[in-house]
C-alpha cells in the first residue's frame, strides 16, 4: 500500500502519524490521570488507607527537615518503647520522588501543600507508566501495539486499585519504574521495585544464552547493569549488604559469571579455527567441570549454613505458597498476601485475561529478543500473581502489553483485508468477498473460522473459545510471512470482527470506569453506604483521631491493633505501640496477648508498656466487617505464637469462632470482647451484632480496669482509658470514676440520639 | 593419551598466541587493563580471605570497583573492535564517551559507598 504512494506522500504520512501518536499519547496521559480522580470527586482530597499515611508522614518530615535528617531519622513515636530507625528501614523511592516534586513546585512559586502533592503523585505516575508502556511495547511490536497497550494500561482496574488519587504508596511509582527499567534494558541503569527486576532480567539473559541468542549487545546491556545495580541498591539503607548477602540476588551474580564465560567462549571461538576450538572445548570442559563442582559445593554450603536458607520470609512465601501460613502468621494475616480467587482475576484485568494468550502467540510469530523478554515477563508474573493478591499489580502491565499486541495484530489483519478488497468491491459493485476463484477455498475456510471466532467473542469465557481466538490470531500472522495473498479475510467477516473487537474494548472501558468509580475509590477512612433513606457517610476514624489529638497529652501512648498504627501517628500525632511496619513480632504478640487476656492481665501488660489509651475498632453497630472482632483470631494466633499461655482452641467453640451465647468463657472475658461490646446492649436493647448477624453472648457487664472516654458517632472507634492503680490512691480513683461515669452517661445519650439506624 | 593432550594443548596455546598477535595494539592495551583490574580484584579477595571482611563496605566497594571497571572496559573493547559487525555504525569516540561516563557514575557511587 505504501508502494502506491509517492515518497513525498509517505514522508508526510509518517510525520502526520508521529504527530497523531503524540497527541494520542497526550490524551492517554490525561485519561490515566483523570480516571483516577474519582476518589477526589466522590470523597475529598484525602490520603487513603494505612500505609499511605506513613508515607505521607515521612514525606512531611523530608520536606520539613531535608534529606540528611531524613536518612538519620529515628522515630520515637512508634513502636514505643523501642522506636524505629525510619531512614534505614524505608524504601526511599516514593518519598524522594514526591519530595522532589514538592520542592520543584514550590521553587516555581506554586504553593501546594505536601498532602496535595502526595495525593496526586499516584495519578501523575500512572500517566508516566502508560507512556513507558508505549515505549516498551513499541520496542516489541511497533507503535500500534504500543498505543493500544498504553490505553489498556491507563485503565486496567488492577493498577487503578493501587494508584487512585490519594493512595500514596510505593506501588504507584514502582510500576512506572518497573516498566521503564524494562524499556531501558530492552533498549540497551536501575532503581526501584527491585527484587523482581533483579531476578527477571538475569532469567531473560539466561534464556537468551540457552536459546543461542547471545550477542555482545546482551553483554553490554547486562554486565554493567549488575555491577551498577548492585552498588546502587546497596546504597539504599534498607537493602544495604543484603544486596550481596541474601540468595535472592545470587541468581543475578550466577548469570553474571555465566555471561562472562559465554562471552569468553564466543571470543575464543572467533579467533580460533574450528578444529582448534574443539580441542580447547574438551580441554576446558574437563578442567571446568571440576572447578564448577567445587564452586557449587561452596555456594550450597554457604546458603545452607545461613538461617532460612538465605531467603527472606516474604520471598519464600512467594515460592512456596503454603510457607507463610505455616511459619509466619503475621504475613499470613494480611489479606493482601493471600492467594487470589478466580473472580479477582476477572475483576482486575477483565477482558485482558482472554487476550493475553493471543498476545503470547503474536509474540512468538517472529520471536525477537524483546518479545521473548515480554513472554518471560508475563509467564513469571502470572505465576507470582497466583501466589499473592498484591502481585496482581505486577501482572497488570504484562497483561496490558500482551493484549495490546494481540488487539493491534488482529486489527492490523482485519483492516488490511478490508483495504485489500475495497477496490475489488468497487469494481464488482457487489459486496461478495469470497468470489475470486483462486482464493475461494481459503476464504471459505476463513469464513468458517471467523464465524466461530465471532461466537467466541460474544460469549467470552471458557477455555475452548480462547483457544480458537489464539488460532485465529496465529493463522494470519504466520501467513503474513509466507503469502500476503492468503491474509485476506472476507469483507463482511472482517467488518464484523472489527466491530466485535471494538465492542470488546467498549466492555473493558465500561468495566474499568465502573471499577475506578465504585470499587476502588473508597479511601477506607471515610466510608459510605446507601440505604433506603439515602447516603450515609461514616467519618468515624477521623473523628476519633482528631479527638485523640485534641483531648490527650502529646506524650500519651495509644495502644491498638497494628492496622491502625500508621493512621494514629499520622493523624492523631500520638505515640503508638505497634504499627503497620511489622518488624518486631514479639511486640505485636504482646499487644495481641493483651487484647486476648482478661481485663486485669491486659491492664498489667498495657501499664507495663506505659499505655494511657486503648483504641478498638468496632463495626457491630453499622455492619463494618473489617473490625477488630473479625481480626481477633489473628491476635490470638500471633499472641499465642510467642506467649504459649494464649491458646487458640480456648477461643473457639468446636472449632467455630463465635461471639454469641455459645461462645467460650475465655472469649467472653477477653479484653477485646469487653472493649468492643461494652454498653452495646444499650443501643437497641438486644445487642444484635450486624456483622456477625447474631446477638452477643454476654450483654451486661462492667469494666473494672478501663473506662470509656470516647465513642464515635457510629460506634466504629471506641477509645478507653486505663484506670489508675486503685489501691494506692483510693479516694482519687473513686472520684475520677464517678466523674467518668457521668461523662459517659452524657455521651451515651448523645450517641443514641445521633445513631442513624434508629 | 596424556601425550596427545599435552601436544594438543601446546598446539592450542600456539594457535591462540598467533591468533592474538593479530589484534590491534589499542585493543591489547584495553586487554591489559582488564587483566590488571581483575588481578587487583583477586588480590583484594585473597586479602579478605586471609584478614577478614570487617569493613565490609570497603571490601565490597573495592572489589566492585575493580570488577566494574573491568566490565566497562570489556564493553568498550567490544564496541571499538573493528571485527565486530554488530557495532559497525557506532563511532569509537562515542563508545569511549560512554566508557568515561559510566566510569564516572560507577566511581561516584563507589566513593559514596566507601563510607
Amino acid at each position: 500500500m505504501a508502494a502506491s504512494e509517492t515518497s513525498n506522500g509517505t514522508a508526510l504520512r509518517y510525520a502526520f502519524g508521529n504527530v497523531l501518536s503524540f497527541f494520542i499519547l497526550l490524551l492517554i496521559g490525561v485519561l490515566a490521570f483523570s480516571i483516577r480522580l474519582f476518589s477526589v470527586i466522590k470523597y475529598e482530597s484525602v490520603i487513603h488507607e494505612f500505609d499511605p499515611y506513613f508515607n505521607y508522614r515521612v514525606t512531611q518530615y523530608l520536606t520539613k527537615n531535608g534529606i540528611y535528617d531524613f536518612w538519620n531519622w529515628f522515630d520515637d513515636r512508634t513502636w514505643y518503647p523501642l522506636g524505629r530507625v525510619i531512614g534505614g528501614t524505608v524504601y526511599p523511592g516514593l518519598t524522594l520522588t514526591a519530595g522532589t516534586l514538592y520542592w520543584i513546585l514550590n521553587s516555581l512559586n506554586i504553593p501546594l501543600s505536601v498532602e496535595t502533592v502526595c495525593v496526586f503523585t499516584a495519578p501523575i505516575f500512572s500517566a508516566f507508566a502508560s507512556w513507558a508502556t508505549y515505549l516498551l511495547t513499541k520496542e516489541v511490536k511497533g507503535a500500534g501495539a504500543g498505543l493500544t497497550a498504553a490505553v489498556l494500561l491507563a485503565m486496567v482496574p488492577s493498577y487503578i486499585s493501587r494508584s487512585v488519587a490519594g493512595s500514596y504508596d510505593n506501588e504507584a511509582v514502582a510500576i512506572f519504574a518497573l516498566i521503564f527499567t524494562f524499556f531501558l534494558y530492552i533498549k540497551v541503569c536501575s532503581w526501584g521495585g527491585y527484587t523482581f527486576i533483579i531476578n527477571l532480567i538475569p532469567m531473560h539473559v539466561l534464556l537468551c544464552i540457552v536459546t543461542g541468542r547471545y550477542s555482545s549487545r546482551l553483554y553490554i546491556a547486562y554486565a554493567p547493569l549488575v555491577v551498577l545495580g548492585t552498588l546502587l541498591a546497596s546504597l539504599v539503607p534498607v537493602v544495604g549488604f543484603n544486596a550481596v548477602l541474601t540468595s535472592e540476588h545470587f541468581g543475578s551474580f550466577l548469570v553474571f559469571i555465566i555471561i562472562h564465560v559465554v562471552a569468553l567462549v564466543y571470543y575464543i571461538k572467533g579467533i580460533l579455527s574450528p578444529k582448534m576450538f574443539k580441542v580447547a572445548v574438551t580441554l576446558v570442559l574437563s578442567i571446568g567441570l571440576v572447578v564448577c563442582c567445587a564452586v557449587i559445593a561452596v555456594l550450597v554450603a554457604l546458603v545452607a549454613s545461613s538461617p532460612t536458607k538465605g531467603w527472606s520470609g516474604r520471598s519464600l512465601s512467594l515460592l512456596d505458597p503454603t510457607y507463610a501460613s505455616k511459619y509466619i502468621p503475621i504475613i499470613a494475616s494480611v489479606s493482601e498476601h493471600q492467594p487470589p480467587t478466580w473472580p479477582s482475576y476477572f475483576m482486575d484485568i477483565n477482558v485482558l485475561a482472554f487476550l493475553v494468550p493471543a498476545g503470547i502467540i503474536a509474540c512468538f510469530s517472529p520471536l525477537s529478543d524483546a518479545s521473548s523478554f515480554v513472554v518471560l515477563y508475563i509467564v513469571t508474573s502470572v505465576y507470582f500473581s497466583g501466589v499473592m493478591v498484591r502481585l496482581m499489580l505486577v501482572l497488570a502491565p504484562a497483561a496490558c502489553i500482551m493484549s495490546g499486541i494481540a488487539l493491534s495484530a488482529s486489527f492490523d489483519v482485519f483492516t488490511r483485508s478490508i483495504k485489500f478488497q475495497l477496490p475489488g468491491v468497487k469494481g464488482n459493485s457487489q459486496v461478495d468477498a469470497g468470489d475470486t476463484s483462486s482464493e475461494g477455498v481459503v476464504a471459505q475456510n476463513e469464513v468458517a473460522k471467523t464465524d466461530k471466532n465471532e461466537e467466541a467473542l460474544k460469549e467470552r469465557p471458557s477455555k475452548k473459545n480462547r483457544k480458537k481466538e489464539k488460532e485465529h490470531v496465529e493463522k494470519p500472522s504466520v501467513k503474513a510471512q509466507t503469502k500476503k495473498r492468503l491474509l485476506v479475510l472476507p469483507f463482511e467477516a472482517s467488518i464484523i470482527a472489527i466491530l466485535l473487537l471494538i465492542l470488546l474494548g467498549a466492555f473493558y472501558v465500561v468495566h474499568s470506569v465502573w471499577a475506578a468509580a465504585e470499587a476502588y475509590s473508597a479511601p477506607s477512612i471515610v466510608l459510605t453506604s446507601y440505604s433506603h433513606d439515602g447516603l450515609h457517610v461514616f467519618d468515624d476514624f477521623r473523628e476519633a483521631y482528631s479527638w485523640l489529638s485534641h483531648n490527650t497529652e502529646v506524650d500519651d501512648k495509644v495502644a491498638s491493633w497494628w492496622d491502625y498504627g500508621y493512621q494514629t501517628t499520622a493523624m492523631a500525632n500520638r505515640t503508638v505501640i505497634v504499627d503497620n511496619n511489622t518488624w518486631n513480632n514479639t511486640h505485636i504478640a504482646t499487644v495481641g496477648t493483651a487484647m486476648s487476656s482478661p481485663e486485669k492481665a491486659a491492664w498489667e501488660i498495657f501499664d507495663s508498656l506505659d499505655v494511657k489509651y486503648v483504641l478498638v475498632v468496632f463495626g457491630g453497630l453499622v455492619g463494618y466487617p473489617s473490625d477488630d472482632i473479625n481480626k481477633f483470631l489473628w491476635m490470638v494466633r500471633i499472641g499465642g505464637g510467642v506467649f504459649p499461655h494464649i491458646k487458640e482452641p480456648d477461643y473457639l467453640r468446636d472449632g467455630q469462632y463465635r461471639i454469641d451465647s455459645q461462645a467460650t468463657p475465655t472469649m467472653l472475658n477477653c479484653l477485646m470482647y469487653k472493649l468492643s461490646y461494652y454498653r452495646f446492649v444499650e443501643t437497641d436493647g438486644k445487642a444484635f451484632d450486624r456483622v456477625r448477624r447474631t446477638e452477643i453472648g454476654k450483654k451486661h457487664f462492667k469494666l473494672t480496669h478501663f473506662e470509656e472516654v470516647f465513642t464515635t458517632h457510629h460506634w466504629m472507634v471506641r477509645i478507653y482509658k486505663l484506670k489508675p492503680q486503685k489501691n494506692r490512691i483510693r479516694g482519687k480513683a473513686k472520684k475520677s470514676r464517678s466523674k467518668a461515669s457521668s461523662t459517659t452517661s452524657t455521651k451515651r445519650g448523645e450517641t443514641q440520639r445521633k445513631n442513624p439506624w434508629h | 593419551m596424556v601425550k596427545t593432550t599435552s601436544k594438543d594443548t601446546q598446539a592450542l596455546f600456539h594457535s591462540l598466541r598467533s591468533a592474538y598477535a593479530t589484534t590491534p595494539t589499542n585493543l591489547k592495551i584495553i586487554d591489559l587493563y582488564v587483566v590488571f583490574s581483575v588481578f587487583t580484584a583477586l588480590i583484594q579477595v585473597v586479602y579478605m580471605a586471609i584478614v577478614g571482611s570487617f569493613p565490609f563496605n570497603s571490601f565490597l566497594s573495592g572489589v566492585l570497583s575493580c570488577i566494574g571497571t573491568a566490565v566497562l572496559a570489556v564493553c568498550l573493547r567490544i564496541q571499538v573492535n573493528k571485527e565486530n559487525k554488530e557495532f559497525k555504525d557506532l563511532p569509537p569516540e562515542r563508545a569511549f564517551a560512554d566508557f568515561v561516563l559510566c566510569n564516572l557514575v560507577l566511581h561516584l557511587v563507589i566513593m559514596n559507598f566507601l563510607g
